[in-house]
């Protein structure tokens, strides 16, 4: 047990002592979560919409300072035909062009409904389907009966950062975990002190465990620091129970742990590691975990091995869990995969870490 | 304190990799205080040999004892009562001096009290009282490795193994290191060293030399000389590592 202690606290000055390392670990999480928050943002604001139709017809001066209302949007100028706006698009003048028909009002009173166009730039589509999604959020508010009513369940404003803050959580605690505890042991083996370690009476699960055990607590630190900026900062709220979501990034960590002991195994020198963490978990992380792209819609081969990923399976859980606010019973699927890729990943790693030795 | 007690004990030990036998067959014994030269060119087998008597491999077959303790059954007993160094200068560079010395203590489980006491007293002889708060990773090569002898030695083993442990210093180093072997096998600590430099192999009580797996003489470096009519053990080397028939 002496032993044990003597060889946490050495794990933690080799931590504190390299300012790298501590960089590294408690402040790319901060990095990361503002980065996302306001730069990386898929959100647009302050788009510049064209509206084309007559200014005088009371209806359209209404849906036009409604629109100019919506914070995300506001109105340039109004047009009377859809020339003018052609040219102002092609120039990068303007975002949106909505075009009401002629006599938009008397169509709406007489004949219960007027059509209304609205003309995205589609030379860039993620930004334009995003401009003309919140167009059409305040025309439905608008005209009641034109346009189906869409509400987002979990997220009305349809905020990205509910989709990107559990996915930086599973980024970080991958990162952190896998790859400074896959480097800190190549390193022993590197530097030749693991050979001390080895003819010393600690046994080699000793060794792992109290390897483990201060990025364990790193980890923790980063989760409260995300959670924390998350809610306070980006006001993303924190729906279901901690203590869930605790236990879900407890399992996570561990199976990030196996998957650094994993990497130490078959990896001699610390740039190897670092290659292989980086390529190797990071990489497949972002690309298969839904992060950024959503697996629904991967070729189905893809779909598969998105399935061994295990950072797809936490950040499904951490979204159902922080956002929809459910419990137990409705992530136990997810769990029970992410159980057993976890033991299923300790195991095989402490064998071939016992065996190599 | 008993002289003739046999402190290593080896019998027939073999060592298989898959059709390739690294050792093979080899017996001796050390004798408590003994300054023990284990010599032979590189792929000899001598690392494979000092893994078995440190407790890191199983042997395919024979045995033996290293203190009393039987290399194949009693692995965790030997580790606890052996002190180990290696060629590559091992110790935590980026931990400061006295933070190694209560690391090393606390993994022998030393209490506190002893550490503190060991390390004071330790600082002391090797007149590095000055540089405890000194990082390891800035003191130069000579003073690494006099720490990390005594860090080797701090759970009072019974054999300390020094694997080439004066690489890469200069002579007068070297020499100075050699006084401290020398201090401790007096204590009655016994020493197994595998060095390449023979001047060093002239220091040993006995030195055995091994080749292609099996130890091709063992004797002390006088009897060496006189049997194999060299001048020094440099010449006796040649000699015997030159019957090697695999690479």
């Amino acid at each position: 047990m002496k032993a044990f202690f003597s060889f946490i606290r050495k794990e933690f000055r080799h931590i504190f002592r390299d300012k790298r390392t501590i960089l590294i670990v408690l402040v790319m999480p901060v990095v990361q979560i503002v980065l996302f928050g306001f730069a990386v943002s898929t959100e647009v604001h302050d788009a510049r919409v064209d509206v084309v139709g007559d200014a005088a017809d009371p209806a359209v001066r209404r849906i036009v300072e409604q629109i100019d209302r919506n914070p995300y949007l506001h109105v340039a100028a109004v047009y009377p035909s859809v020339g003018d706006v052609a040219g102002r698009m092609r120039k990068g003048d303007t975002d949106v062009a909505v075009c009401f028909e002629r006599g938009y009002d008397g169509r709406l009173q007489h004949d219960g409904g007027a059509s209304v166009r609205v003309l995205g730039d589609g030379s860039d589509p993620n930004t334009a389907q995003m401009i003309v999604n919140y167009v059409n959020g305040v025309l439905q508010d608008t005209e009641a009966a034109a346009f189906p009513r869409v509400q987002y369940m979990y997220n009305p404003s349809v905020l990205s950062s509910y989709n990107f803050v559990p996915g930086v959580m599973g980024l970080i605690l991958m990162l952190v975990c896998s790859m400074m505890t896959a480097i800190s042991i190549v390193r022993e083996k590197e530097n030749g002190t693991m050979e001390l370690l080895l003819v010393s009476p600690v046994r080699p699960v000793g060794v792992i465990i109290s390897k483990a055990i201060p990025y364990l607590a790193l980890s923790l630190v980063n989760l409260a620091t995300i959670l924390l900026l998350s809610r306070f900062v980006l006001g993303v709220p924190l729906r279901g129970s901690l203590l869930l979501l605790l236990f879900v990034s407890a399992l996570f960590i561990l199976a990030s742990l196996g998957l650094g002991l994993l990497i130490s195994v078959i990896s001699s020198t610390q740039k190897t590691a670092l290659l292989i963490s980086g390529m190797g978990l990071t990489m497949p992380t972002m690309i298969f975990s839904g992060i950024i792209f959503p697996c629904e819609s991967m070729p189905v081969v893809l779909q598969y091995f998105s399935d061994i990923i295990p950072a797809k399976w936490y950040i499904i859980m951490v979204k159902k869990v922080m956002i929809e606010g459910v419990g137990f019973a409705y992530i136990y699927p997810e769990l029970l995969m992410l159980l057993m890729m976890t033991v299923f990943l300790l195991v095989v790693s402490v064998r071939l870490f016992k065996r190599r030795l | 304190m008993n002289e003739a007690k046999d402190v290593i004990v080896v019998h027939e030990l073999t060592k298989k990799f898959g059709n390739f036998t690294a050792v093979d067959h080899i017996s001796f014994q050390v004798r408590q205080g003994e300054i023990f030269g284990f010599l032979g060119a590189n792929g000899a087998g001598k690392t494979t040999a000092m893994k078995i008597l440190c407790g890191l491999s199983l042997p395919t077959s024979g045995g033996g004892t290293v203190n009393g303790f039987d290399l194949c059954r009693e692995q965790e007993k030997i580790k606890r009562n052996i002190g180990y160094m290696s060629q590559k200068f091992s110790l935590y560079a980026d931990l400061k001096v006295w933070e190694n010395i209560r690391l090393f203590g606390g993994i022998y489980g030393l209490s506190s009290k002893a550490i503190r006491e060991k390390s004071e007293a330790m600082l002391r002889y090797l007149d590095m009282t000055d540089l405890r708060n000194e990082l390891v990773g800035d003191l130069p090569l000579g003073w690494k490795q006099k720490l990390a002898f005594s860090i080797a030695l701090i759970h009072e083993p019974a054999i300390v193994f020094l694997d080439e442990p004066t690489g890469g210093v200069d002579p007068e180093t070297r020499r100075l290191f050699w006084e401290l072997i020398y201090e401790t096998a007096e204590r009655g600590t016994t020493i197994f060293v595998t060095t390449h430099y023979m001047d060093e192999a002239e220091y040993c009580d006995r030195v055995s030399i091994m080749v292609d797996g099996v130890i091709a003489d063992l004797d002390t470096p006088a009897a060496l000389k006189e049997r194999h009519q060299a001048a020094d053990m440099d010449a006796v080397f040649r000699k015997l590592a030159y019957q090697a028939k695999r690479e």
